[in-house]
């Protein structure tokens, strides 16, 4: 899909001329690439980039200087939930769209976790098209593993992987039937589909509001531990053992489900995991006074954790970084921290909140983005997410550097419960990419 | 016409429980025996008398129509005295043990008794306990070997060989008793098989029983010589081991496309009773290439066969 094809921007990639983005610092985490040099796009593709492109343009192209600032592939999101169809109060595709793209994410793959859910043909191609018609960034699907999401029958895993559906997975909870998790994970290897498993013990967790530990004592919270994580990481990997199914463990938090999937990855079986921002860049302690923005799923863990989650990124165990966005409303947020909704957006902090690894020492640039770009355009099969000829034009200028304090009151998405309202921060896209076209500009306010 | 007077007719066992270890010679010997039966069931006068004096129980502990009235008919055609038990009507309901009702059937001095039952193994524990002949009519997802037998039948008769064939038998292997003993019969007879299923539907260990195995039915169908659909149950139809009926149909039901992979004269099969529209498109069971009704007309030739060389077997001679 290319939804922005005919939604040109100001620097307008009509067909046959180019557009050349010199003065940059490319990084492209594919190649491992990290100098200074230009690219050029021509009708929607990168038609060439390297060093030599830092100060000359081609004859008739279109000249955008980057002033120095970071080109690179524009971002994949796999983890995004919508309220499109059923929760538009929430967050719409072109409302996420719009968000992606100031947060310099150029592709976003949306949960089944809609109303209704998406585990049927008809669906993923309703999604498509609305996504077509109004979104400004690439949208994928991830549809439904199981029928409803319950966990206990599959869906028409086929049939919607035919209609364009990326990868399965079971949205916001784990299947916890073990048989229908074998079956799944059996079944979908057979058309080559990747299942992506939310790894939760639905008895463990059930009615729990945070981390179990000091924190939740004292404040006195039902809390759920970490083994209600590790049991489910563990038993999948078993699953897959014996299946062979090609499988991600979607938002891994602790430091125990990371080990069991190193061990796992060492065995070669085709197991990968990806990590939340929030899991990166917060800990348990910033719930603070019963802060429900805070409340997210997993819940947030201790310090140690985050450590470890952030060690195993730099080290390539963790595969991708999700923002797991997660649009709710002052309606189920504004609650006792127990009854409210869980959830945090973050498809606009994603990059910025990123960057506050990079700006800690705790991670360099190159593996940082990696988790952003190439991986998950591996784990899904996509052909973005690298500066490379032929590849889409998909991208982002950033600014590494710039510090801003976040406010969320002008956040494009249509929820504004970002866990970083007010936080100082530093980097931030200045221009996004789609398929040749600028959707987003910085300081630019967006058209409706 | 009797066995005895068929001089390389070989098959020294008293049960007929399983088409594991069955050698070709035997299965041919089989096979031949049958393709006089089903001479004898075209004409107008298809009673003979070597089972005459004899008792045939049917004993089937799952519900069956063409199976068991396949065997009805083979034991009155050969003229013996045939009982239906089914188990609705058996003190089975009343609690009595599988064991039990062996040694109850024992006491009444039956000659062959013919078994199916939802336990694989069932059989082969009942004809332990009784003194006379037993047939394997189905045990669970284990065996049924005259179904089997009478797919050679049927094949040899339109391809006049069954050795260089190559047969694909699609859908439900996981629960089926049927593939297994055709596995058996089609290998020991010298066709190539394959297997072509989802995973799901696939036993594990699919690959070791000598027979190739395909999740893809385009490819799996590439150049067969013979079709041989598999009956999907409706409960394992609806999300455990597929997740529709649709679906399902659209990967693995066999259609026209799916069809077209094989050879031109790739003949069609199906053990009965069909799902139109869920393992196999209604066109395609009615197709010119469709052997489906042979099959059953050949079940009875076969079953005939079996009993006529089990009763060389039987005491009190």
């Amino acid at each position: 899909m290319s939804p922005a094809a005919r939604k040109s921007g100001s620097t307008a990639d009509e067909r046959g001329t180019a557009t050349a983005f010199l003065n940059a610092r490319l990084i492209d985490p594919a190649s491992g690439r990290d100098e200074p040099g230009g690219l050029v796009v021509r009708d929607g593709l990168i038609a060439d980039v390297g060093p030599h492109l830092r100060r000359n343009a081609p004859e008739g192209a279109t000249v955008v200087d980057c002033q120095g600032h970071v080109l690179a592939p524009g971002l994949i999101d796999c983890q995004v939930f919508t309220g499109d169809p059923g929760q538009e109060h929430r967050e719409t595709l072109k409302t996420a769209s719009f968000a992606a793209a100031a947060g310099g994410v150029t592709t976003i793959v949306c949960m089944p976790d809609t109303e209704p859910v998406i585990d049927q043909v008809a669906l993923v191609d309703y999604v498509q098209r609305r996504a077509r018609e109004r979104a400004i960034v690439n949208v994928h699907i991830m549809a439904a593993a199981t029928r409803g999401l319950k966990g206990e029958e599959m869906a028409e895993i086929g049939l919607l992987q035919r209609a364009g559906a990326i990868a399965f997975s079971n949205g916001k909870s784990s299947i916890a039937n073990t048989r229908v998790m074998r079956n799944v994970l059996l079944y979908a290897k057979d058309f080559g589909a990747l299942v992506v498993h939310h790894t939760e013990d639905p008895y463990l967790s059930a009615g729990a509001a945070m981390n179990s530990g000091e924190v939740a004592t004292r404040i006195g919270l039902p809390g759920v531990n970490k083994a209600a994580e590790t049991i489910v990481v563990e038993r999948d990997v078993r699953l897959v053992e014996i299946t062979g199914g090609r499988y991600h463990a979607a938002t891994l938090s602790c430091a125990e489900s990371l080990d069991i999937v190193r061990k796992a990855k060492a065995r070669k079986l085709p197991v990968t995991c990806g990590v939340s921002i929030n899991h990166l860049t917060l800990n348990e302690n910033d719930i603070g006074p019963y802060r429900t923005f805070f409340k997210v799923r997993p819940p947030l863990r201790a310090e140690d954790d985050r450590v470890a989650m952030v060690r195993g990124l730099a080290a390539g165990d963790i595969d991708v970084i999700v923002s797991s966005h997660d649009p709710q409303d002052a309606d189920v947020k504004r609650r006792p921290f127990a009854e409210a909704a869980d959830g945090a957006i973050g498809l606009e902090t994603l990059l910025a909140a990123a960057l506050r690894l990079y700006h800690n020492d705790e991670i360099k640039l190159l593996p940082l983005l990696r988790a952003m770009t190439i991986n998950p355009a591996k784990l899904l099969g996509l052909p973005s997410g690298r500066l490379e000829k032929g590849a889409p034009a998909d991208l982002v200028l950033f600014d590494p550097d710039v510090p801003w304090v976040l406010n969320r009151e002008q956040l494009r998405a249509r929820s504004k419960n970002s866990p970083f309202d007010e936080s100082r921060l530093q980097g931030r896209a200045l221009r996004t990419v789609v398929a040749g076209n600028t959707v987003y500009q910085y300081g630019e306010r967006p058209r409706d | 016409m009797t066995p005895a007077a068929t001089s390389s007719f070989y098959f020294p066992r008293r049960h007929l429980l399983t088409c594991e270890g069955l050698s070709a010679k035997e299965i041919n010997s089989l096979l031949d025996l049958a393709d006089k039966s089903a001479e004898v069931n075209r004409q107008i006068n298809k009673k003979r008398d070597i089972l005459r004096g004899r008792t045939l129980i049917n004993l089937f502990f799952e519900v069956s129509t063409r199976t068991q009235s396949s065997f009805e008919l083979a034991g009155k055609r050969l003229g013996a005295d045939v009982m239906n038990m089914n188990v609705s009507t058996s003190s089975v309901q009343k609690g009595e043990t599988l064991i039990d009702t062996a040694m109850t059937l024992n006491a009444m001095r039956p000659d062959i008794i013919v078994v199916r039952h939802h336990a694989a193994g069932a059989v082969e524990l009942l004809a332990q306990k009784v003194d006379c002949s037993v047939i394997n009519a189905g045990d669970g997802a284990h065996e049924h070997p005259t179904q089997a037998l009478l797919d050679a039948l049927t094949i040899r008769r339109a391809k006049g060989r069954v050795a260089g064939l190559t047969v694909a038998i699609c859908g439900d292997i996981l629960h089926s008793r049927v593939a297994r003993s055709n596995i058996h019969v089609l290998n020991t007879l010298g066709a190539r098989v394959r297997l072509v299923a989802p995973s799901t539907l696939l036993p594990p260990a699919a690959d070791r029983l000598g027979a190739e195995v395909f999740t893809d039915m385009w490819e799996g169908l590439q150049g067969c010589d013979i079709v041989m659909m598999l009956r999907l149950q409706r409960e394992r139809m609806q999300g455990a081991y597929v997740p529709s009926t649709r679906e399902y149909y659209h990967f693995f039901g066999l259609d026209h496309d799916k069809l077209s992979h094989a050879k031109p004269d790739a003949l069609i099969m199906h053990p009965g009773p069909m799902n139109r529209g869920v393992e196999i498109a209604s066109a395609i069971a009615d197709h010119s290439r469709s052997v489906i009704r042979d099959q059953v007309e050949m079940g009875v030739a076969v079953r005939m066969a079996v009993l006529e060389a089990l009763a060389r077997h039987l005491p009190n001679q």
